[in-house]
């Protein structure tokens, strides 16, 4: 405990920068596959081939998809960008697939109104088809948030810092503390993570409230 | 594109192919890693999730760890274990083979739980024994998703076994963690390319081994769920279908 006041400090700046690097995925994943993810779920022949891709993209392990990248984007290999963009990938490959479910699970008679009452095709997919799918997506959404949080620490091995930085660091000097300040500090960092889109979750989808009283 | 030709170049060159600490000695460690692993983890977690699934007791274990590990940090856990339980291969085992276990247990619970229990109630009405029920109706029923949670167990551990190598462990994340203090990119690159490759692969030759021992009562009902083709249940018992079973 002494260990986590002398060096809050460093600890609150390695937080931020986890969730510098946690945040960006989660939500340009989340811009990417919404409109992906409406089109697997509307055009059934698009679906296996995305779903297939993503399942390959998530077939690869972190590490060495950090490492692969700087040839592929022309970065450097030190650089927190390779991190962003792996975790991002992954972050559309479980995605797509919640997004395109989500929409499969409005039911076809509030579709099916929504045309009768003159609803344009956007207007459609945007204010009736969209709000509907929310509870679902926020479902993908908070499994991506919790294992990008967990793979960011991934990155510390290639020197991103984040909390992996207490792992690598605890394990050389021989000290459990700062690796379990680390362990802790993550699953923190993933729970308010969770707490904030659950909390998102249900401010977007009010009616849900009403209905339940 | 070119770093991709060097660590190519790198793999193929025959002091790093063969010998002590050679490609071929890592690939067999990565695959031997993987397999005692997920042994492990199977041995506990497939009873654990097959027993919470039929009995619904404790579902809140397969629930909530399940849930609660994917925020828990491979690195971590790696480093813990291995300040915890020395320098010896048992740590970095323990490890990944902890690490093996969620996917295993939800897919086992899941495959069982999604039993349709009036299925149960029948095979117990036909007099089978509690241990025929599990074995020859829960297991098969639950097969497919079973063998999903292996597939991503196997994928977890081919992963955490790359990570694990700065412990110090063997296996194919050695080629990154001995390039990474040199700057030498394209033997990093190498092993990296050679993780994914073997990831891939098995993923790969799981999915293919589950086609060869699908039960053929759930490759069936599959079939029907899918919409492909109604009448396959009907074809599977005319005649038609008892010819072309015996074509190779």
């Amino acid at each position: 405990m002494n260990w986590v006041i002398l060096n809050f400090e460093q600890i609150w700046q390695l937080a931020l920068d986890h969730l510098a690097l946690s945040i960006p995925p989660i939500v340009v994943g989340l811009l990417i596959s919404l409109p992906l993810g409406w089109v697997a779920h509307r055009y059934r022949f698009s679906r296996g081939v995305m779903l297939a891709i993503s399942g390959l993209l998530y077939t690869i392990p972190s590490l060495p998809l950090f490492i692969m990248l700087p040839v592929l984007l022309g970065t450097k290999i030190l650089d927190p960008f390779n991190v962003i963009v792996a975790l991002t990938m992954y972050a559309v490959a479980l995605l797509v697939r919640s997004v395109a479910e989500a929409f499969d699970s409005v039911p076809d008679e509030v579709r099916q109104s929504s045309i009768a009452m003159g609803f344009s095709p956007a207007q459609r997919v945007l204010q009736v088809e969209l709000p509907l799918a929310v509870p679902v997506i926020v479902a993908g959404l908070r499994v991506v948030s919790a294992s990008t949080v967990s793979l960011v620490t991934v990155g510390s091995v290639i020197g991103v810092s984040s909390m992996g930085y207490f792992f690598m660091n605890g394990f050389q000097r021989n000290f459990p503390t700062e690796v379990l300040v680390g362990i802790v500090g993550t699953i923190l960092i993933a729970a308010i993570l969770d707490t904030v889109i659950v909390i998102a979750g249900r401010m977007l989808v009010p009616w849900t409230r009403v209905a339940v009283a | 594109m070119d770093y991709i030709w060097q660590a190519v170049l790198w793999i193929f060159t025959p002091e790093n192919a063969f010998g002590e600490g050679g490609v071929i000695e890592r690939v067999g460690q990565h695959l031997g890693y993987t397999v005692l692993s997920v042994s492990i983890a199977a041995v506990i977690a497939i009873p654990l999730g097959i027993y919470i699934g039929s009995t619904g007791r404790m579902r809140f274990l397969a629930t909530s760890v399940t849930g609660a590990m994917r925020a828990l940090p491979t690195l971590g856990l790696v480093a813990f274990f291995g300040l915890f339980l020395g320098a010896s291969l048992v740590a970095p085992i323990a490890a990944i083979a902890i690490l093996a276990i969620p996917p295993l247990l939800a897919g086992a619970y899941a495959g069982v739980e999604s039993i349709d229990k009036q299925t149960i109630t029948a095979a117990r009405a036909q007099g089978m024994t509690e241990w025929q029920i599990v074995t020859q109706v829960e297991v098969p029923l639950a097969s497919k998703l079973l063998w999903g949670g292996l597939r991503s167990s196997v994928l977890q551990v081919i992963a955490t076994a790359t990570v694990a190598a700065y412990l110090p462990l063997g296996g194919l994340g050695r080629f990154i963690f001995d390039g990474l203090p040199v700057r030498d990119y394209p033997q990093m690159l190498a092993g990296s390319l050679l993780v994914i490759l073997l990831a891939l692969a098995s993923d790969w030759i799981l999915a293919m081994t589950y086609r060869l021992i699908q039960p053929r009562g759930v490759a069936v009902a599959l079939h029907i769920d899918r919409g492909q083709d109604a009448n396959l249940l009907e074809n599977l018992y005319s005649s038609d279908h008892s010819s072309k079973r015996k074509t190779p």
